[in-house]
């Protein structure tokens, strides 16, 4: 049965959870056996966090062979400072911060950006009356997609929409909405304040959501 | 009178789409969100809006990272030891 439109007035997603996750005692005793050597330990860390730093260091550099090397490059510097780590944020925040300074300095992403606006320009005045209610309301498509939306050609396509986008909404939609992690560790890894990330998340969810209802409605 | 005051307290469609990652990260203040719910309630295109919003999400959470290889995690596990015995 189709989802009534006002069954989706849902409360605002709750992301305070892990909002303040400094070191948990199972990453303090994670911590202590990395001191010591123990390459297990070192290998769940590996397993849990080396796709996901090629995937993000693909936000700053231009090409797969780069971000493998940045990667790389961000478990050396993480294993000869796990002596300084200070268990202030999480393990992975920091490895994140430590790829996003190797990142930086491995270059500039050379690469073809398509110049995407703010929502000013996906959502533009013509879709507005001047008084400020829709002209061209949004088409409904979401429960066409429901089922589709896992299907590899889908994922293929936003992964393309992503890449796409300017480089620091790009790197924001990917640790948030891809990866999952909270508000303040976005902040910390890249620097911004709340207000910036949540300005540049904005802007790419509402270009996303865009395209999508183009491709969708046009399937 | 009361009608007035509630009119000229209620956001509109352009203003609602604007508030709308505010308002699913919680950034709103009590009485602006407040609107943005009383707004959603009345009106389907908006409410049809966050919903599809949110279905971006959920989308884009979808894309996953590739599988480690092997060889890599391997190379990886090497620096490690080597650093260990540097």
């Amino acid at each position: 049965m189709t989802q009534s439109w006002r069954d989706r007035a849902e409360r605002p997603i709750d992301f305070s959870a892990g909002e303040t996750r400094s070191t948990s005692r199972d990453e303090a005793e994670l911590l202590g056996r990395l001191r010591n050597g123990d390459t297990t330990a070192f290998g769940s860390l590996v397993d849990r966090y080396h796709t996901q730093m090629i995937q993000f260091a693909l936000t700053f550099v231009s090409s797969r062979a780069l971000a493998e090397e940045v990667a790389q490059d961000t478990w050396l510097g993480f294993v000869r400072s796990l002596d300084r780590f200070e268990g202030r944020c999480s393990l992975q925040t920091w490895i994140y911060k430590i790829l996003a300074n190797r990142a930086r300095t491995t270059g500039v992403r050379a690469r073809r950006t398509v110049a995407v606006g703010g929502p000013e320009l996906a959502l533009g005045s013509k879709y507005f009356t001047e008084g400020g209610s829709w002209v061209v309301p949004p088409v409904p498509w979401t429960d066409e997609v429901d089922d589709r939306l896992s299907a590899p050609i889908v994922i293929k396509r936003i992964r393309a929409l992503i890449e796409e986008l300017p480089e620091s909404q790009r790197q924001v939609v990917t640790l948030r909405d891809v990866q999952g992690l909270s508000k303040p560790e976005v902040c910390e890894i890249l620097g911004i304040s709340e207000g910036n990330q949540r300005v540049l998340l904005h802007r790419a969810r509402t270009w996303i959501r865009k395209q999508l209802e183009e491709e969708v409605t046009g399937w | 009178m009361r009608r007035i005051w509630r009119r000229r307290r209620d956001i509109v469609c352009r203003e609602a789409v604007a508030l709308v990652t505010d308002y699913l990260e919680g950034a709103l203040s009590r009485a602006d969100r407040a609107r943005f719910e009383a707004h959603l309630r009345d009106c389907e295109h908006c409410s049809e809006y966050v919903h599809q919003i949110r279905t971006t999400i959920q989308a884009v959470g979808r894309v996953e990272p590739e599988t480690l290889d092997l060889e890599v995690r391997n190379e990886l596990i090497g620096l490690y030891r080597r650093w260990q015995a540097g």
